[in-house]
């Protein structure tokens, strides 16, 4: 246990975003306000506006611009960060790709909430499953301690010589953004230390150096310029493991590339990202004390996902039941795609899906226990009745 | 003031002796306005430059993986963001020269076509402007997506022929009057605003200099002769910058501190526009039989907006 870390605080994942990055003191945010990400761009602009941080902000008029300028500004050499949400993200899916491909660590608070339409500004995932590919790394977080853990790694992950990717943090809309909770800070000191100063590869404003970013590529080098990339990616699992064990062993909080909860002999287990972890860790606790062998499988990285070791950690179990808090309309959920693909090399468990908590709909802890009640029965039967279904939702 | 203490006369003896910062070897077509234009702008400069470069046949004509034209930095990242893109970078600079992290002193300037720039970059650039920063934004306005085969933009010109309103029996070319971008630019109050061309170099790197002196935002639109979108021979499209500022289609005027400045009036030298349009195959057209009226609205459209910036000098003279 790190014996700096023990001052507890009571705070919203808003404010403990916004005060992992005013510890990180980025050299440019620009960012553009959406709920429910907004609390995060007000606080740390109150930070800027007491001189509290080095930042230089801009204050653009889209989030199309929040990115483009985030881009120019990692390219011109220092760290940079943004926050958004849902639509924000949408409207920054042209330059997501672009910021990974010419490789910039920048680094996005990603509040997650449900795209329109309908129009809804309630937390849901369909936001950050729509940057699955975006070949950005996507850290998710259970509550606002994890969110703040996250944000403070981020960083380092990022920037490692072997990965230089951008980064987005996720937390639940409302359910983790603006609720209050009790959770430590690390000392800034401490923070400073661990993430170190940044060191530019090849910036734009080394001007007696001058570089061209942004080629045109033909046939003749795009693929190869892409396989970087997917390397790239490959090498942030190791990366990521290593910056969380070192953040565990400095901070006393442990973090691997997934939460395994009582996964170990468990036979029935629930896969969720996010503050759903939460509800079903108690219930998972409670099956348990009725002798039934539960556990949750939470992901915290979803790209790169890591398909050989959750793989290896559900294949022992006799049914496990995805959770998807997003749906890609006439396929599986995303989550359960990826959980089929890790455990297909298996003759593992039975896999269903549900969707569930969609614009921000609860999810209750009897709605847990039907979940637990449905795997209980997929496990002795070996059979799901539908691989994918909606719950908690009116016929 | 930035202004540095030695500039480089602008005589063709000086900038001779000039490093070249676009080289010869890219590839633009014959002919075309862009490259002169930015060989102009770069040569006007005496400090360190930074430049962003919006999506275009400047940017896919001069940076072929793994080939560059660029001798200074250079940065290309989207089609409608070249303003957004420069914002960042010149921001990052400012936060770096606060933290000491930067010593050396550098102008920031954004190129984009007038798709770039008029259109699908209207946004990013009008909340650039607005936003103050240290950055010289040019538009090289050849009045079409020539890049991707001459489609219409809002720069494209009355009656032009283009390839998504292209003539024919029933439709004669762009039936709507152009957006004049300048003086849109000239409301937001930016520090500098001008209108240029490539025929009058003296005049359009003094612009340059005088934009990049204020330290604020700048905007400079440039028209630019393309053979490929006009239909005109390559080698006419110096006369055609010079024709298009003669006939007061592209009137060379700036914009500062309020106060409005025509650089060439004319006078009674003023050409009709017919001298300009008669060159050039993408308004063959209006010269048919039955036509008369469209090129008679063209004349008027013309004269309407040189008399209301003559009139804009005038009320800003007091």
């Amino acid at each position: 246990m790190g014996a700096t870390t023990t001052k507890i605080v009571a705070v919203t994942g808003n404010q403990a975003v916004a005060e992992a990055l005013r510890q990180l003191n980025p050299d440019v945010m620009p960012a553009y306000p959406i709920t429910p990400s907004t609390g995060i761009m007000e606080s740390f602009t109150k930070f800027v506006s007491d001189g509290k941080v080095d930042t230089e902000t801009i204050l653009v008029e889209s989030e199309h611009s929040a990115m483009s300028a985030c881009i120019g500004a990692s390219a011109a050499g220092g760290r940079v960060a943004t926050a958004t949400s849902a639509q924000g993200l949408a409207l920054m899916w042209e330059m997501l790709h672009i910021a990974s491909g010419y490789r910039l660590p920048i680094l996005m608070a990603l509040v997650n909430r449900a795209l329109s339409a309908p129009l809804n500004i309630h937390g849901d995932h369909s936001d950050g499953m729509g940057m699955r590919d975006c070949s950005w790394i996507q850290l998710f977080s259970e509550n606002a301690q994890e969110a703040y853990d996250n944000t403070i790694m981020a960083y380092r992950i990022a920037e490692h010589k072997d990965v230089r990717l951008p980064i987005a943090v996720n937390m639940d809309g409302f359910i983790i953004s603006h609720s209050i909770e009790s959770m430590t800070f690390i000392p800034d000191a401490e923070v400073k230390k661990f993430v170190g100063d940044y060191i530019a590869i090849d910036p734009l404003l080394d001007i007696d150096h001058p570089k061209s970013i942004g080629a045109l590529v033909l046939p003749d080098y795009y693929m190869e310029h892409k396989r970087a990339q997917h390397e790239a990616m490959l090498n942030a699992k190791k990366v990521i493991s290593d910056v969380s064990a070192e953040f565990a062993r400095l901070f006393g909080r442990k973090y691997d590339l997934f939460e395994s909860y009582r996964l170990e002999d468990a036979e029935v287990v629930l896969v969720a990202l996010n503050s759903a972890a939460g509800t079903i860790k108690d219930e998972v606790d409670r099956y348990r004390e009725k002798g039934v062998k539960a556990g949750l499988l939470k992901p915290r990285v979803f790209r790169p996902f890591p398909y050989e070791e959750v793989g290896a950690a559900l294949k022992n179990a006799k049914a496990v039941c995805v959770m998807d808090r997003a749906d890609s309309y006439g396929g599986y959920g995303p989550l359960f795609m990826e959980i089929a693909s890790a455990v297909q090399p298996h003759r593992g468990p039975v896999l269903f899906n549900k969707v569930y908590g969609l614009g921000g709909r609860d999810l209750m802890p009897l709605d847990v226990d039907q979940l637990i009640d449905e795997t209980i029965e997929v496990a002795k039967t070996g059979k799901a009745k539908m691989v994918k279904e909606y719950i908690t939702v009116r016929n | 003031m930035s202004t540095p203490t030695q500039e480089t006369p602008l005589t063709l003896k000086a900038l001779t002796h000039k490093p070249v910062h676009l080289t010869g070897g890219h590839r633009m077509c014959s002919g075309c306005g862009a490259p002169t234009i930015v060989r102009q702008v770069l040569m006007a400069i005496d400090e360190p430059v930074v430049i962003a470069n919006a999506t275009g046949c400047l940017e896919v004509s001069t940076c072929l993986f793994p080939y560059t034209a660029w001798q200074v930095p250079w940065m290309h990242s989207a089609f409608e963001n070249a303003a957004a893109t420069a914002s960042g970078i010149e921001t990052m600079y400012r936060s770096l020269r606060k933290q000491g992290k930067l010593k050396k002193e550098m102008k920031f300037i954004a190129f984009g076509g007038d798709g770039g720039t008029y259109d699908i970059g209207f946004q990013a650039l009008s909340g650039a402007m607005e936003r103050g920063h240290q950055l010289l934004y040019i538009c090289y306005d050849n009045g079409a997506y020539m890049n991707t085969g001459i489609q219409r933009s809002s720069a494209t010109p009355f009656g032009a022929d283009t390839t998504t309103q292209p003539v024919g029996s029933k439709i004669q070319g762009k039936t709507q009057r152009r957006k004049d971008l300048t003086r849109i630019m000239a409301a937001h109050n930016v520090a500098y605003a001008a209108q240029a061309s490539p025929h009058n170099w003296k005049d359009l790197m003094t612009k340059v200099r005088k934009a990049l002196a204020t330290n604020g935002p700048a905007y400079m639109g440039v028209v630019s002769p393309c053979n490929r979108g006009w239909r005109s021979q390559t080698n006419d499209s110096i006369l055609l910058s010079r024709l298009a500022v003669d006939t007061c289609y592209w009137p060379l005027y700036e914009v500062q501190d309020g106060k409005w400045t025509i650089n060439y009036d004319p006078k009674d030298r003023k050409k009709p526009i017919t001298e300009w349009l008669k060159p050039q195959g993408r308004f063959k057209h209006l010269f048919a039989p039955g036509n008369e009226a469209l090129l008679a609205r063209f004349q008027e459209l013309v004269d309407q907006d040189w008399e209301s910036l003559r009139k804009l000098q005038e009320m800003s003279k007091s």
